[in-house]
């Protein structure tokens, strides 16, 4: 495989692994990572990273919070159509 | 036209994942509680002019950035995003030596998805400076994509590209940082390959 194939998928790999490129180019890729194990095993660490920096970024929203905010929406509906 | 009297129904699926993102934001839970508040406050006043059918997600996280950059954030210098192409990606992959690592037939991702908490990334995320955390945030943590972002944010798509892939490289060097100061990371420079040195440390604050 020509090393200008590699930088050209390695410089776009961002984009491709944000589902970003256009279909033809999407496929050029994919292609590429099919044949060349070394631009695979790199689309594999930052997929993978992705992966857990998405899923270890979630938090346990505070039990309370959805009843406060619901009853605040209903103070202000109930003000609203108070004055109205 | 959207029916106000359907917005709790509609709007209240999303609490959880704002929740999590002004937390990213305000780092402090009673900050993340009082932004989303008022981001539903905001949202609910405003709900008839939200065209049902379109986006409701990316809506409320519009409402929720505006209020988090209007009221909550430090003035704060804008990064310079002229020196881009001095940005090289695949900087954790590089620093832990992945390539060498892939010709023993061993993967890095199995080794540094271990050793990266919960906490760690968060940490990380919110040590970013606004304009790369809110990138970052919204594409890998809630998965807009480039155009919705662009939305969200008020700016351009290829500013969205430039911030995502500063913050990310930022990212990464944060989680590289914990690493090695964990001794997690081997502190051996002979299997690794010469990273170029960082470009984004002007906007990141100094741990």
């Amino acid at each position: 495989m020509a090393e200008h194939d590699c930088s050209e998928a390695l410089s776009q790999l961002q984009v491709f692994l944000d589902g970003e490129l256009t279909d033809e180019r999407r496929r050029l890729i994919a292609h590429h990572l099919d044949l060349c194990p070394p631009c695979l095993d790199r689309h594999d660490f930052e997929a993978e990273l992705r992966r857990v920096v998405a899923e270890r970024c979630r938090d346990q929203v505070p039990d309370d919070l959805k009843i406060r905010i619901e009853a605040a929406i209903r103070a202000q509906s109930g003000a609203e159509s108070g004055s109205g | 036209m959207a029916d106000r009297s359907t917005f709790v129904d509609d709007a209240m699926a999303h609490m959880p994942s704002l929740y999590t993102a002004a937390l990213r934001m305000t780092r402090k839970p009673a900050d993340a509680e009082d932004l989303v508040q008022e981001t539903y406050l905001k949202a609910y006043r405003a709900y008839e002019s939200f065209r049902a059918g379109t986006n409701l997600k990316a809506w409320l996280y519009r409402i929720l950035t505006n209020t988090y950059i209007n009221s909550y954030r430090a003035k704060q210098r804008r990064p310079d995003e002229t020196d881009l192409d001095t940005v090289e990606d695949f900087y954790l992959y590089r620093r832990l030596g992945g390539e060498q690592r892939a010709a023993l037939g061993r993967s890095a991702e199995e080794e540094v998805m271990d050793w990266i908490t919960e906490a760690e990334i968060k940490d990380a995320l919110e040590a970013l400076p606004d304009q790369f955390r809110l990138a970052v945030l919204l594409a890998d943590v809630e998965g807009f994509s480039y155009k919705e972002i662009a939305e969200i944010l008020e700016v351009p798509i290829g500013t969205v590209m430039s911030r995502l892939h500063r913050g990310r490289r930022a990212l990464q060097e944060r989680l590289y940082e914990f690493g090695r100061r964990r001794g997690l990371v081997a502190d051996d420079d002979r299997d690794r390959e010469p990273v170029t040195e960082d470009t984004t440390r002007e906007t990141t604050t100094d741990g």
